[in-house]
């Protein structure tokens, strides 16, 4: 991509879309890759929200609150009470319900790095020779996935702990269809498809949403860039920066509503894990 | 849309993360909420005591001047019949000391003019004993006629 001339519109996009990698992407599925950009993003977006939670949780005071107190307080409340509605068990609430006060607002900041200027970061880091940059870690199906695959690890566990080894076996072969050694490959297979929709519906709705948020994003950015002087060019740019600002602000109900829905539906995965068939 | 290591550095963020925020965020928070509840429970508990202190104190005060002005009245009431009571008296009292001072001078009056009437009669008896000594010098003997002289002075009486 080292050319001279400005780069076209597929090269441009394509640039945005390409991950920092510590090294080259051999097929669909290769474990020795990393993505250094959505790592880097993720856990340092992560550590600030929770080091601010736990700084503010540090201070916090029973009196009269600040108002970032008070702000920290409403989202605590809004998933507390989510927590108390769905999953019953107050031991588990213990562990499961500051798991979705995490995902929520971990998985919102990850978001929010979709309202940044697109080519604000990757400029800044091609600038200090960091070749690909990809902002939004939610935008990367790996992230989406594997907090997908924890919520499924969570529901594994909790199934195990509730109904015990054996009973999670009995629901496995005996649910949905009945206790019947005929149905059991069936109910076997519907609850191994459940599972697996489950967990890639979970993730793939997220990434889904910021990927495809992040794309109309470069192809509004790439509006704004069409100005070249002349009328016509002139129209886009305007067209970008409307369509631009129409974007952002619909993309903030977008960011919080996903994050909202992917904490929802980790506590419903984990409520059910702790329903018996 | 390529799957990689990614996927499992980024699972194990998240329940570290998770791992987190439950030890060092949750607990606090929802300790602070929970005092707070309970400090603004206890503040309206202490107001509704308060305000029912507040309304039983009203009542006794209420009742308590009734009850001053009810005995007040009694006072009054009792202090006007105690003063009837005493100016009746004293009219009696003193109508008493009138009649008595009454009828002793009438009873001094009386001695006083029993004794002037019997200064008088001894003085009768002796003025009469005296004209007719000096009528009748001559013919009657005092010593002779003294029991005639005494039934005339009785009779006087």
């Amino acid at each position: 991509m080292a050319t001279e001339h400005a780069p076209t519109a597929s090269e441009y996009i394509v640039h945005h879309l390409t991950f920092l990698t510590n090294q080259k992407q051999v097929g669909l599925v290769d474990w020795s890759v990393l993505h250094l950009d959505t790592l880097f993003y993720s856990i340092g977006l992560g550590l600030l929200a929770v080091f601010f939670m736990a700084r503010l949780a540090a201070r916090a005071t029973s009196g009269v609150p600040g108002r970032m107190q008070a702000a920290v307080e409403i989202v605590i409340e809004m998933v507390s009470d989510q927590a108390k509605g769905i999953v019953h068990s107050p031991k588990s609430r213990e562990f499961v319900a500051p798991l979705a006060l995490t995902v929520f607002v971990w998985i919102f900041l990850m978001n929010a790095m979709d309202l940044l200027p697109v080519d604000l970061l990757p400029r800044a880091g091609e600038a200090a020779g960091i070749p690909y940059m990809r902002v939004v870690p939610t935008a990367d199906i790996n992230a989406t996935l594997g907090m997908s695959l924890g919520v499924l690890l969570l529901c594994l566990y909790y199934s195990v702990k509730i109904k015990g080894f054996g009973g999670w076996m009995h629901e496995l072969f005996t649910a949905p269809f009945g206790n019947h050694p005929l149905l059991y490959p069936i109910n076997f297979a519907m609850q191994m498809i459940e599972y697996v929709a489950k967990t890639v519906s979970h993730g793939m709705r997220l990434f889904g949403n910021m990927y495809a948020g992040e794309l109309i994003f470069m192809l509004i950015a790439l509006m704004g860039a069409a100005w070249a002087g002349t009328f016509g060019s002139g129209l886009l740019w305007v067209g970008g920066v409307i369509a631009g600002t129409i974007w952002a602000i619909f993309h903030i109900l977008i960011i919080t509503l996903q994050a909202f829905i992917f904490m929802m539906l980790t506590l419903v995965y984990v409520g059910q894990a702790h329903e018996s068939h | 849309m390529n799957l990689n290591a990614t996927l499992f550095a980024q699972l194990v963020v998240f329940l570290i993360l998770a791992w987190f925020t439950m030890k060092f965020v949750w607990p606090p928070i929802m300790k602070a909420l929970d005092e707070r509840a309970k400090k603004i429970a206890d503040g309206l508990s202490a107001a509704d005591k308060a305000k029912s202190e507040l309304a039983l104190t009203e009542k006794k005060v209420v009742d308590e001047l009734k009850k001053a002005r009810e005995s007040a009245t009694e006072l009054r009431a009792g202090a006007e019949k105690q003063g009837v009571a005493l100016v009746e008296e004293a009219r009696q009292e003193s109508a008493r000391i009138i009649a008595q001072a009454r009828q002793a001078a009438e009873a001094e009056a009386g001695v006083a003019a029993q004794r002037a009437k019997e200064a008088l009669r001894e003085q009768v008896a002796v003025l009469a004993v005296a004209g007719a000594e000096r009528i009748l010098r001559k013919e009657i003997n005092a010593q002779v006629h003294a029991d005639l002289l005494a039934n005339l002075k009785q009779e006087l009486k």
